[in-house]
C-alpha cells in the first residue's frame, strides 16, 4: 500500500465527512423550511426563523467545504459530477439563494403577504428535492469518456432519483420536526411533536425503498451488501436502523425533548453509511475511482495540513456559537 | 431555444453576470465589516454612544448586504464544475487546495461568528462579541488573500508543472500562493474594498447632513469616510500605478489593450485618452492622444519603444475595446474620488465639513463610484488576460463544460431572472435601511429587541405612526 492510496481514502473520508455534517446541518435549516406551509401564523413563522437565524450560514458554509474540497482532492470527479448534476445543481443553487435571502429579506418587507416566506418554503423543498436526485444520480452511474461527462444533460431524471429526491424531502422535514421539538415549547412543540410521527413513518418508508431499488441499479451493489462473507459487515447497519427507529418511537412517545432530534441524526448517519457501503471505492459509481480521480500527493498533502488543524478549530467555535443560543426560543423575548 | 448559439460564449456570459452580481457585495462587506469593527472599538474605547448607535445601524445593512454576497458566492463555487469542468479538472489541483482553504480560514471564521455578532450582544456581552465583530473583519480580509490568490495565479502562473493528464501539478506552493502579481492585486482590491465602502457611508452621511447638518451620527460617519477618501484615494492611485507597472512586466498584451495600443511604437508610444478601439482593424479610430506620454508613465522614458498588439498572433488578442473603456472608467472613478478627497480637506480646513451643501451633494453622488470602479477593474484584468483562463497556458475556449449551448443558455436566462428579482428587493431593503438617519438608541437586528418595544422595524414604526 502506498501513501499515495492512504490519502485518496482520507481524503474521501474527509470529503464524505464535509457532505455528512451539511446533509445533517443544513438538513434541519432546509426542513424548517419544507414544514413551513404548515405553519401559517406569523408568530410561529418567526420563532422557527429565529430558531436558525444566527447558525444557518455556517450550516450552508459545509456545502462550500464540500465543493471546494471535491474540486481540491478530486478534481476529476468535481469536473465530470458537476456536469452530468447540471440541471438538479442550478436548481439548487438558485433555490439556495431563495432561502438564504429570506433570512434577512423577511424582515424588512412590508404589506400582509410576506413574499419571503414563499421564498423560504419554495427554495427548501427545492434544494432538498434537488440535493435528493442529484444522490440519486450519482448513485445510478453516469456516462463517462475520456475525463469528461458524455451524457445529456437530463439523464439524470429517472424514477430512482425522484425516489431519492422525495426521500430527502422528508428526512430533511423529520430533521427540522424534531429540531423544532427541541427549541420551541408551548403549542408549537405540540404540534411538531404530532408532524413527527407521520414523517418518521415516511422516512423509514423511504429508507426501505432505496434499499430495495438500490441492489437493482448495479450487481456490484448487490454484491457488496448481500455477498459472504461481506455481509457479516453489512448486516449490522440494517439492525442499527431497527434500533434507533425503536428508541425514536420510545422517544416520541414519552415527548423527550432532546431525543427525537438526535436519534433522527443517527438515522441519518446510518443512511449515510449505507450510501458509502454501496459506493466505496467509486466516487462516480462504476467509473471513477477515489484512486483515479485524486489529485496530486502535493495537494491532497498541502491541504491535509490545513483540514487536521482548521477542522478542529471549526467544529470547536461552531459548538460555541451553538452554545450561546442553547435553548428554547421564545416569542415574547425574541434573540438577547 | 438558444440552437445555433456557442455554448462557450453562453458559459461566458453567465460567469461575466453571476461574478458581477456578486463581486460587488464581498467589496461591499469587506470595508463594512472593518467599519464596524473600528466603530465597536470606539464604542469600547470612548463609551460615547454615537459609536453603539452607529454600529448598531450599519450592522442592518451588513446583515443584508453579507446575506446577498453568501448566497451568491456559493452560485460562484459550483460553477467551475458546472460550466468550466475542463478547467476544473485541469487546475484543480492548484487552484482547488487555495479555495478550499478560503472555506476553511474565512468563510466558517465569518460564518461561525456572524451569528453573535448580529444577535448576540446581550447574550456574551461587550468584550466577547468585539471578538466577535473582530473575526468576521478579519474572516472577509482572509477570504480576499485566498480568492486574489488564486486569481492571480490564472493571470501569472508560477510554482506549477504539467502532468500526463494536462493537469497543473502543484511544486512550488509558495511560489503558486505568492505568485508575481498577487501582491500587487492584494493591496489594489482590499483598498478599493475599503473605498467603496468610504463612499458609500459618506454618501449616506451627507444624504442625512443635507436634511440636518446637526444629526450627531451622520457627522461622525460623514467625517470619518471623509478621512478615508482624502487619504487612502491617493495610496489607491500609487498602488494601482505599481499594479499597471507589474501588469507591463508580466501581462504586457493586456496592457497593450488597456492602452488601445494595435501598433508598435520603436520610439515612444502615445497616451490614449480617449478614442473607439476597432478589434477588425485593429487601430483606434477617432483617437486623442499625448505624445509619448504612454512611455513616460509605463516605462518613465519618452523615446521607451513600446510594441503593441502587432507583435501578437491575432488568436490571442484581448478583446480590446471592452479592455479600453472599462480600465478608462475606473481611472476615472479613481479621480472623481481623489477630488471628493481634496474637496472634503478643504471643506474640513474652512471648518464647513458638516455645511457644505456642494461637498454633500458631491458626496452622495460619488456613493455607487467605488462598486463602477471595481466592477470596471474586474473587467479590464478578466477580459485583458483573454482568450486565456490561465495565462498562456490554457484557452478559454478549452476550459467549458462538455455541454450544449440549450443547457448553459436555460440556466443563464434563469440566473438572470433570479438575480434580477432578489437583488432589486436587496438593494431596495439596503437603501430603504439607508434613508433612515441612525436615531439615539439605534436598535440591532429586529430579533434582537423585544418585538413590542423595538423601535425602528419598518412594520412597527408604521403601525405606529
Amino acid at each position: 500500500m502506498s501513501l499515495a492510496i492512504d490519502l485518496a481514502t482520507v481524503w474521501a473520508f474527509i470529503i464524505a465527512f464535509a457532505v455528512f455534517v451539511y446533509v445533517v446541518m443544513d438538513g434541519f435549516d432546509l426542513g424548517l423550511g419544507i414544514l413551513f406551509p404548515l405553519f401559517p401564523a406569523k408568530a410561529d413563522r418567526d420563532v422557527i426563523m429565529n430558531s436558525v437565524a444566527p447558525v444557518w450560514d455556517g450550516n450552508e458554509t459545509w456545502l462550500v467545504l464540500g465543493g471546494g474540497g471535491l474540486m481540491a482532492a478530486f478534481p476529476l470527479a468535481y469536473s465530470v459530477l458537476l456536469p452530468a448534476l447540471y440541471a438538479p445543481m442550478i436548481a439548487m443553487l438558485i433555490a439556495l439563494v431563495f432561502r438564504g435571502v429570506a433570512f434577512e429579506f423577511r424582515w424588512r418587507a412590508q404589506g400582509e403577504r410576506n413574499p419571503w416566506d414563499l421564498a423560504f418554503a419554495g427554495g427548501s423543498w427545492l434544494a432538498a428535492l434537488a440535493q435528493g436526485i442529484a444522490l440519486g444520480a450519482i448513485l445510478q452511474g453516469v456516462h463517462v469518456e475520456a475525463r469528461q461527462y458524455a451524457g445529456g444533460w437530463w439523464d439524470w431524471l429517472t424514477p430512482f432519483s425522484i425516489l431519492t429526491g422525495v426521500s430527502l424531502v422528508i428526512g430533511y422535514a423529520l430533521l427540522g420536526a424534531t429540531w423544532l421539538v427541541m427549541k420551541t415549547e408551548g403549542s408549537l412543540r405540540d404540534r411538531t411533536y404530532r408532524l413527527s410521527w407521520p414523517l418518521l413513518i415516511a422516512m423509514l418508508g423511504a429508507i426501505v425503498a432505496v434499499s430495495i431499488a438500490t441492489p437493482f441499479l448495479d450487481v456490484q451493489y448487490t454484491q457488496r451488501w448481500f455477498a459472504w462473507p461481506n455481509i457479516i459487515l453489512t448486516a449490522p447497519v440494517p439492525i442499527a436502523v431497527a434500533a434507533v427507529t425503536a428508541l425514536l418511537f420510545r422517544a416520541l412517545t414519552n415527548k423527550y425533548d432532546y431525543q427525537p432530534f438526535f436519534l433522527s441524526l443517527a438515522l441519518f448517519a446510518l443512511s449515510y453509511a449505507g450510501l458509502g457501503i454501496s459506493m466505496y471505492p467509486y466516487i462516480v459509481p462504476q467509473s471513477i475511482t477515489i484512486w483515479q480521480a485524486a489529485a496530486p500527493k502535493n495537494s491532497q498533502i498541502f491541504l491535509l495540513f490545513g483540514v487536521s488543524v482548521l477542522i478542529p478549530l471549526i467544529l470547536g467555535y461552531t459548538a460555541w456559537a451553538y452554545w450561546v443560543f442553547r435553548g428554547k426560543v421564545r416569542p415574547e423575548s425574541g434573540y438577547h | 431555444m438558444f440552437e445555433g448559439w456557442d455554448a462557450v460564449t453562453l458559459a461566458r456570459a453567465q460567469f461575466a453576470f453571476t461574478m458581477s452580481f456578486h463581486i460587488v457585495f464581498p467589496a461591499f462587506s469587506i470595508g463594512l465589516a472593518s467599519y464596524l469593527a473600528v466603530l465597536e472599538a470606539r464604542w469600547l474605547l470612548t463609551g460615547r454612544e454615537v459609536f453603539l448607535n452607529l454600529f448598531n445601524y450599519w450592522l442592518k445593512i451588513f446583515a443584508v448586504a453579507f446575506g446577498m454576497g453568501v448566497v451568491s458566492g456559493i452560485v460562484m463555487a459550483y460553477q467551475f464544475g458546472t460550466n468550466w469542468s475542463a478547467f476544473a479538472d485541469k487546475t484543480g489541483p492548484v487552484i482547488g487546495p487555495l479555495m478550499a482553504y478560503e472555506v476553511l480560514t474565512a468563510f466558517f471564521l465569518e460564518a461561525g461568528f456572524l451569528g453573535v455578532m448580529l444577535f448576540g450582544l446581550k447574550r456574551v456581552g461587550p468584550r466577547l462579541h468585539f471578538l466577535a465583530t473582530l473575526m468576521v473583519a478579519i474572516g472577509t480580509l482572509i477570504s480576499a488573500f485566498w480568492i486574489l490568490s488564486s486569481n492571480s495565479w490564472m493571470q501569472t502562473p508560477t510554482g506549477h508543472a504539467v502532468n500526463a493528464d494536462g493537469q497543473f501539478v502543484p511544486v512550488d506552493w509558495l511560489k503558486v500562493i505568492f505568485n508575481p502579481s498577487f501582491p500587487y492585486r492584494l493591496v489594489h482590491m482590499v483598498l478599493a474594498a475599503y473605498l467603496t465602502t468610504a463612499l458609500v457611508v459618506g454618501a449616506v452621511g451627507a444624504f442625512h447632513l443635507l436634511r440636518d447638518p446637526q444629526l450627531a451620527g451622520p457627522r461622525v460617519m460623514f467625517s470619518m469616510a471623509m478621512w478615508m477618501a482624502t487619504l487612502v484615494v491617493p495610496i489607491q492611485i500609487l498602488a494601482g500605478d505599481q499594479h499597471g507597472l507589474n501588469t507591463l512586466k508580466h501581462q504586457p498584451v493586456k496592457i497593450m489593450a488597456m492602452e488601445g495600443h494595435y501598433q508598435s511604437h520603436p520610439d515612444g508610444a502615445p497616451l490614449i485618452l480617449f478614442g473607439l478601439p476597432d478589434q477588425q482593424e485593429g487601430k483606434v479610430r477617432y483617437a486623442i492622444e499625448i505624445p509619448k506620454m504612454g512611455s513616460l508613465i509605463l516605462k518613465h522614458s519618452l523615446d521607451a519603444p513600446m510594441p503593441g498588439l502587432d507583435t501578437v498572433p491575432r488568436e490571442n488578442w484581448p478583446p480590446v475595446p471592452i479592455t479600453f473603456w472599462s480600465f478608462r472608467i475606473m481611472v476615472g472613478m479613481g479621480f472623481l474620488m481623489f477630488g471628493l478627497g481634496l474637496f472634503s480637506l478643504w471643506c474640513r480646513w474652512r471648518g464647513t465639513l458638516f455645511e457644505s451643501r456642494l461637498l454633500h451633494v458631491f458626496a452622495v453622488l460619488m456613493g455607487p463610484a467605488g462598486f463602477i470602479a471595481v466592477l470596471a477593474g474586474w473587467i479590464t484584468t478578466e477580459t485583458g488576460r483573454q482568450p486565456f483562463t490561465v495565462y498562456n497556458l490554457l484557452r478559454t475556449a478549452e476550459s467549458a463544460s462538455p455541454l450544449a449551448a440549450p443547457a448553459v443558455g436555460s440556466s443563464l436566462l434563469a440566473f438572470v431572472i433570479v438575480y434580477f428579482v432578489v437583488y432589486a428587493a436587496g438593494v431596495t431593503y439596503l437603501l430603504r435601511l439607508m434613508a433612515q438617519p441612525p436615531h439615539p438608541g439605534e436598535a440591532g437586528l429586529p430579533r434582537e429587541m423585544p418585538t413590542r418595544t423595538a423601535g425602528i422595524t419598518p412594520a412597527i414604526e408604521r403601525a405606529t405612526q
